[in-house]
C-alpha cells in the first residue's frame, strides 16, 4: 500500500502552530508521505518572510488530540524531544490529520522483513559469531605508547556460552589465549553483575570460569540496559518538562529517575577499561550478555577516553560506523520510541543517547580535546531516532545487506562532511591532544545534559549568543596561531557573511 | 592557610602512620594532615585553636597586615567607593528624596550609616517617630532608586506592631515613600520572612505591617528562612559535599536534603518580585525582614543588580556590596565569625547572595563584567580579615575601630588585578544602562556551585578551562592589533622614503604564500596555547588514580608513590 492512500486529508489552511518558547504562527498544513509541512501564511502576522516546518513523521513519538467545538488541537511529542500543537480548524480535518499521522507512524515503524529471522540467527550461533567475524582488535594509540612496548588491544564479543553444565569451548579459549603471551594478564570486563552473569547460565549463556581461562581476570560492573535504562530516560524527560515543579521535587525527580546515575556508571566502567589499557598495559576484553549494547557502550567511550584519533570530527564518526553501526547495536530496535510514547516498551532502550550523553561529559571535562561540539551530539541523537538517512537503519549489517541500505538510502555522513554544513559541528576550541583524557566521574563533575533535555524547554538565547562570541573570539586566536608559525608575515582575519576570511601580509622589517 | 579562615579543627584516633589532624576552612577548603607524633599533633591543634579564636578586632590580621603602601595611597583606596557619588548616579538627591541629617551620630539608629536618604516629605519627628516603631531602629530609608520609573527600593526592619499597635508617624513614613513615587501611588511592602515567622514575632511585640492601617500599600509575604535555618542547611550541604566517593545518588538527595538550592532560589524568586513591581508597575517597593540585615540586605541588592547593569560591572559590584551590606549594616563580623562569639549568629547569608550572582552570570553569560574568580575572591575575603571593609557589625563600629587608618580596603587591590575578574565573554552592549536582567528561575536552573564548594578540589573541576583560554586570546588579539597598526604605520614611512623599496614588496608576496598553504598552520602547532602555569584549571589528562573507577586499583601493580597526593581537595602528607 502506498503511504500516500493513507492521506486522508492532505492540506488544511489556517493552522496554528505553537511550541514553547517561539512565537506562534499560523499558516498552511501539509502531509505527504514523509513529512509534515507548515508553511506561515504570507503576508500574515509577520511580513518578514515566511516560516516553514518540516517535520518527520517518523520523529513523531506521541500524538494526543483534543476536540472542541469545530476545532481541535493535537500535540505532537516529537522523538526529539520537541513537543508541538497544532490548532486545526474543522473538527473532521483534526481527526483526519491525526489518523494520517498515526497510521503513516505505525507503518513506518513495522520492523525490517527479515528483522525476526536475523535475530534468530545470532541467537542460534551465539558467540560462535564471533569467532566467524574477524576479531575486533583495536590497538592502543600508537603514539600512546613506547615502541618497544607490544601494543595492547581491547576485543568485545558477547558472553560465553557456558550454560548450566558450564560446557567449555577449546577454540574460545585458544582464541583468547592467542591474545595474551605466556605469563600475560588479562582483564575481562563483564558489564553484567557477577549473579546476573551465574543466572545467565540457566539460559544458555555465562561466563568465562577461571579454571579455563587462566590468564583473563574477570571484572564485572553492572550497567543499566534495557527496560529499566528506557524508563530511566522517560521519567527524566518527564521531570524536565515538569517546569512548575519546585526545588526539592526536581531534586528528588533528578535522583530518582538515575539517569545520571547510569552517565557516571558508564564512564566509570569505560574509565576501567581504559585504565587496564593504558596503566597496566594488558589487553581487555569486554561483554555483557549480547555484546550489542552496553559492551558497546564501553568499549567507544573507552575509545574516546584514549585515543586522539577518535576525538576528531571524523574519526569520531569512525568509531560509530565501527562500534556501533557495524557492531550491531540494534538501532532499530532501540530507537523505535523516544521518550513520550505511551506504547507498550518493548526492546526500546536509550543505550545511544547514553553514550553521547557520556561523551558531551567529556566535552565539558576537556572542552579543547573534542573536534566536534555539541551541535554534532543533537544531530546524532535526532537522527538514530528519526532521520531522512539510512546510516541508523536497521539492526545489523546483515539487515542492512538484505533491505539494500547503501543502495537505497544516503549516508548521514556524507551530510555531515559537505564542507557547509561540516563547519557547524565543529568546536571552535579543539586543539589536538595526544594524552588519554581521564575525566572525573564524582557527582559533582557530572551534569545534566541541558542542551539536550532542556532544548525544547527553556530559551537558550543568551548562551547561544555567549556560544557565538566565543567563536568569534577563537576565530582571531586562530590568527595568533598562524603569525607564530611565519613570523615574517601578518595574518589579518576577518568575520564576513559567517564565514573567515584570512589577508596574508609581509612583514615589513623583514622583506 | 590564613587562621582566620580556619573553621574548626579537628584530632581524629591515632593510626599507625601518626595523628591525623583535619583542619576545615571558612572557603570549603579541608586539608588532612598526619602528624607523626601524636604530641606534635596536640600542639598544632591546641595552637591552631587559640590562633583561630580571636577575642578582639585589634588582633585581626588586616590591623597587621601591610602591603607596603603609603599613607595617602591608603587613604585613596578608602575614597575608591563614594557612597554618596553611587546615590547621585542613581539621581537623588532630586525633587522627591533628599539626604537626611537625622543619623548624624548614629543616634536615631546605630546600625545604619549617617547618610540616609528619605522622602522630601518625610520630616524628622516622623522619621525618629518610625524609628522607635522599628525593630533596633531601622526605619525606612532608599536603598536603590530607579531613575526612569521613579520608583524606589526602601528598606527597613519589622514594625513593632505587635498584635495592634499603630505608629502614626510609621504609617505617615510609608505614605510619604508611595507619595514620593509620581509614576505610581501603590507601594509594595513585601516582608521577606516566611508567614509564619512574621506571626510568630508579633507575639514578641513585633511583626509585620497591617494593611488596613497603612494606606495604598500591597503587603507581601516572600518566604525566606532566617538565619539559623541558613547556617544548618550549609552544614548539611558541607555534610554531603565532604564526603568521598558518593554515588550520584547520594549526592542529590543530600543536595536535596540540605534545601540548599531551594534557599537560593527562594532569594532570586524574592528579587525578581521586587523587580517585576518596579519594571512593570513602577511601583516602589519596602523590603524588610526582622531586623532588616540578612535578608533584606540579600533582597535589595539582587533587585538592585537585575535593575540596573551598573552593578554588573566590577566597580559597580564593589560599590553595590559596599552599600547594601557594609553601610546598612550586615553583621559580618556575627554571621563571619570573626571574632570568637556566639556560634548561632553565624550564617552564610553573605555567601548566598554570591551564590545568587553566580547564578545570574551562568544565565547570562554575556551580562557580567566580572567572573566566577571575583565573587570566589570577594567571598575569600569576607573571610580573611586581612582587609578591613568587612570587618565589624556596621558602620559606627568601624569609625571606632579606626579602620581607615589601621587598615587597607581590599577595593583597589582587586582593581589592580582585574584582568583576572574579567569575564572575556562581557557585552556592555548587551545590556546597557538601567537594562532589566529577567532570569528564568525554574528549579533546574539552579546548579550546584561546584567551584565555591570544591574550590580546591582539583579532579573534580573542568580539566580545561574555557575562560582562560578566551581571555589569553583576547590579550593576544591585542597585542596584534597593536602590531599591525605599527606596521602599517611603517609601510607608509617606508612607501615615502623610496620607489625602490616598494617595488620589492610588490614582488615578495608571491614567494612565501604557497609555504603558507602547503603546512595548514592552525592544526600543527608547535606551542598549545593553553596557560601552562596556570595548573589549577588545565590539568590534562589528571591521574587516572585520582579518579578511582576501581576499588581494584590496589591490585593493579604499581601504586603511586605519592608525598603529598591531592585528593578532592584533601592533602596527605605522608612522608
Amino acid at each position: 500500500m502506498e503511504f500516500s492512500e493513507l492521506i486522508k486529508t492532505a492540506t488544511v489552511e489556517n493552522v496554528l502552530l505553537s511550541c514553547a518558547g517561539l512565537p506562534a504562527v499560523k499558516g498552511t498544513l501539509c502531509i505527504t508521505s514523509h513529512h509534515l509541512l507548515l508553511s506561515s501564511c504570507p503576508g500574515g502576522d509577520g511580513q518578514a518572510g515566511t516560516v516553514e516546518l518540516w517535520l518527520l513523521i517518523r520523529n513523531v513519538d506521541a500524538v494526543e488530540k483534543r476536540l472542541a467545538n469545530s476545532s481541535g488541537t493535537i500535540t505532537l511529542r516529537c522523538k526529539d524531544l520537541k513537543v508541538l500543537q497544532l490548532e486545526i480548524p474543522g473538527m473532521e480535518e483534526c481527526l483526519n490529520i491525526a489518523s494520517s499521522i498515526e497510521v503513516r507512524f505505525w507503518v513506518g515503524s513495522e520492523p525490517g522483513p527479515s528483522h525476526a529471522r536475523v535475530q534468530r540467527l545470532a541467537g542460534e550461533s551465539g558467540r560462535l559469531q564471533w569467532l566467524e567475524a574477524p576479531p575486533i582488535l583495536w590497538g592502543s594509540p600508537s603514539s600512546g605508547c613506547p615502541p618497544s612496548l607490544a601494543p595492547q588491544a581491547m576485543l568485545r564479543s558477547s558472553q560465553p556460552l557456558t550454560g548450566p553444565n558450564r560446557k567449555r569451548c577449546r577454540e574460545d579459549e585458544t582464541l583468547l589465549g592467542t591474545v595474551l603471551d605466556e605469563g600475560e594478564r588479562g582483564f575481562i570486563i563483564d558489564t553484567r553483575s557477577a549473579q546476573a552473569a551465574k543466572q545467565a547460565r540457566m539460559t544458555g549463556g555465562g561466563t568465562e570460569p577461571k579454571s579455563s581461562y587462566p590468564q583473563w581476570r574477570r571484572l564485572h560492573r553492572p550497567l543499566e540496559r534495557g527496560r529499566p535504562l528506557q524508563e530511566s530516560f522517560i521519567k527524566l524527560v518527564d521531570a524536565c518538562n515538569d517546569t512548575a515543579i519546585n526545588m526539592d521535587r526536581w531534586l528528588n525527580r533528578l535522583e530518582s529517575c538515575r539517569w545520571l546515575s547510569h552517565v557516571k556508571a558508564a564512564l566509570s566502567t569505560a574509565c576501567l577499561a581504559a585504565q587496564c589499557m593504558d596503566r597496566e598495559e594488558a589487553n581487555v576484553l569486554v561483554h555483557g550478555a549480547e555484546g550489542t549494547d552496553t559492551t558497546l557502550l564501553v568499549t567507544a567511550l573507552a575509545q574516546v577516553i584514549l585515543d586522539p584519533s577518535c576525538r576528531t570530527l571524523v574519526g569520531f564518526q569512525g568509531l560509530l560506523e565501527r562500534e556501533w553501526i557495524e557492531a550491531g547495536h540494534p538501532f532499530h530496535l532501540r530507537c523505535a520510541r523516544s521518550a513520550y510514547s505511551h506504547a507498550r516498551l518493548k526492546q526500546e532502550a536509550p543505550l545511544f543517547l547514553l553514550f553521547l550523553d557520556c561523551v558531551w561529559q567529556l566535552s565539558r571535562q576537556f572542552p579543547f580535546s573534542l573536534e566536534f561540539s555539541e551541535c554534532l551530539l543533537l544531530t546524532l541523537f535526532d537522527n538514530a531516532y528519526a532521520s531522512a538517512y539510512g546510516t541508523f537503519l536497521c539492526n545489523n549489517e546483515k539487515e542492512r545487506c538484505l533491505c539494500k541500505v547503501k543502495e537505497n538510502t544516503h549516508s548521514l555522513w556524507a551530510w555531515l562532511n559537505q564542507p557547509g554544513e561540516r563547519k557547524k559541528y565543529l568546536n571552535p576550541l579543539y586543539l589536538p591532544n595526544a594524552l588519554v583524557i581521564w575525566p572525573s566521574v564524582e557527582p559533582q563533575s557530572i551534569q545534566l545534559w541541558q542542551g539536550l533535555f532542556f532544548r525544547w524547554i527553556r530559551s537558550s538565547q543568551y548562551l547561544d549568543e555567549a556560544w557565538a562570541e566565543i567563536q568569534r573570539k577563537v576565530g582571531s586566536g586562530l590568527v595568533q596561531q598562524i603569525n607564530k608559525k611565519h613570523q615574517n608575515w601578518v595574518c589579518v582575519c576577518h568575520l564576513e557573511n559567517n564565514d573567515w576570511l584570512l589577508r596574508f601580509q609581509p612583514v615589513q622589517g623583514q622583506t | 592557610i590564613l587562621h582566620h579562615h580556619i573553621a574548626a579543627v579537628e584530632k581524629l584516633p591515632l593510626t599507625t602512620s601518626g595523628c591525623p589532624l583535619v583542619i576545615q576552612c571558612k572557603n570549603f577548603r579541608i586539608v588532612h594532615f598526619v602528624v607523626p607524633r601524636e604530641r606534635d599533633c596536640h600542639d598544632i591543634y591546641n595552637s591552631l585553636l587559640q590562633l583561630s579564636r580571636t577575642a578582639k578586632y585589634e588582633e585581626l590580621y588586616a590591623f597587621s597586615y601591610n602591603p607596603k603602601q603609603n599613607e595617602s595611597e591608603q587613604v585613596k583606596g578608602w575614597q575608591l567607593i563614594d557612597l554618596a557619588e553611587e546615590y547621585k548616579r542613581m539621581g537623588v538627591p532630586n525633587s522627591n528624596w533628599q539626604l537626611s541629617d537625622a543619623n548624624r551620630d548614629y543616634k536615631i539608629c546605630e546600625t545604619y550609616p549617617k547618610e540616609l536618604y528619605v522622602p522630601r516629605t518625610a520630616s524628622k519627628p516622623i522619621i525618629v517617630g518610625s524609628s522607635k516603631f522599628r525593630s533596633k531602629g531601622r526605619f525606612p530609608v532608599l536603598s536603590y532608586y530607579h531613575k526612569n520609573k521613579e520608583a524606589a527600593i526602601c528598606r527597613c526592619s519589622q514594625p513593632l506592631s505587635g498584635f495592634s499597635a499603630r505608629c502614626l508617624e510609621d504609617e505617615h513614613m510609608l505614605q510619604a515613600i508611595s507619595k514620593a513615587n509620581p509614576s505610581n501611588r501603590y507601594m509594595y511592602v513585601m516582608d521577606t520572612r516566611p508567614k509564619l515567622n512574621a506571626m510568630a514575632n508579633r507575639a514578641a511585640g513585633k511583626g509585620y505591617e497591617n494593611e488596613d492601617n497603612y494606606s495604598n500599600i500591597r503587603f507581601q509575604f516572600v518566604g525566606i528562612e532566617n538565619i539559623h535555618v541558613m547556617r544548618s542547611s550549609l552544614q548539611k550541604l558541607l555534610e554531603v559535599s565532604g564526603t568521598k566517593g558518593l554515588s550520584v545518588n547520594d549526592f542529590l538527595s543530600g543536595l536535596e536534603n540540605s534545601g540548599w538550592l531551594r534557599h537560593i532560589k527562594a532569594v532570586l524568586d524574592a528579587a525578581v518580585f521586587l523587580v517585576k513591581a518596579i519594571a512593570v508597575e513602577s511601583a516602589s517597593v519596602l523590603v524588610h525582614c526582622s531586623d532588616g540585615w540578612d535578608r533584606t540586605s540579600q533582597v535589595c541588592s539582587l533587585g538592585a543588580l537585575l535593575l540596573d547593569s551598573y552593578y554588573r560591572t566590577i566597580r559597580g559590584f564593589m560599590v553595590l556590596i559596599e552599600k547594601d551590606w557594609i553601610s546598612f549594616g550586615h553583621k559580618f563580623s556575627d554571621r563571619c565569625c570573626q571574632l570568637d562569639g556566639d556560634p548561632k549568629e553565624i550564617s552564610p547569608v553573605f555567601t548566598q547572595f554570591l551564590e545568587s550572582v553566580w547564578n545570574l552570570t551562568e544565565q547570562f553569560p554575556q551580562a557580567f563584567e566580572y567572573n566566577e574568580a571575583f565573587l570566589l575572591q570577594i567571598h575569600e575575603h569576607v573571610h580573611s580579615c586581612q582587609f578591613g571593609n568587612f570587618l565589624g557589625n556596621c558602620q559606627k563600629e568601624r569609625e571606632e575601630l579606626k579602620l581607615k587608618e589601621k587598615t587597607y580596603s581590599l577595593w583597589p587591590f582587586l582593581l589592580d588585578e582585574q584582568k583576572r575578574y574579567q569575564n572575556p565573554l562581557y557585552n556592555p552592549d548587551f545590556s546597557p544602562e538601567l537594562t532589566l536582567l529577567e532570569p528564568n528561575t525554574v528549579s533546574f536552573n539552579f546548579k550546584f556551585w561546584r567551584n565555591m564548594y570544591h574550590q580546591f578540589d582539583r579532579s573534580m573541576h573542568p580539566r580545561q578551562s574555557v575562560f582562560n583560554l578566551i581571555m589569553n586570546m583576547s590579550e593576544q588579539n591585542k597585542q596584534l592589533e597593536q602590531d599591525i597598526k605599527e606596521l602599517e604605520a611603517k609601510i607608509k614611512q617606508r612607501n615615502g622614503q623610496s620607489d625602490a623599496f616598494s617595488v620589492k614588496e610588490h614582488q615578495q608576496p608571491a614567494h612565501p604564500a604557497p609555504l603558507a598553504l602547503k603546512t595548514p598552520p592552525c592544526f600543527k602547532k608547535e606551542q598549545p596555547l593553553i596557560p601552562v602555569n596556570d595548573a589549577v584549571r588545565t590539568i590534562e589528562g589528571s591521574n587516572a588514580a585520582d579518579n578511582r573507577y576501581s576499588e581494584f586499583v590496589s591490585e593493579f601493580s604499581k601504586a603511586e608513590p605519592a608525598v603529598v597526593s591531592l585528593e578532592y581537595g584533601v592533602a596527605r602528607m605522608t612522608c
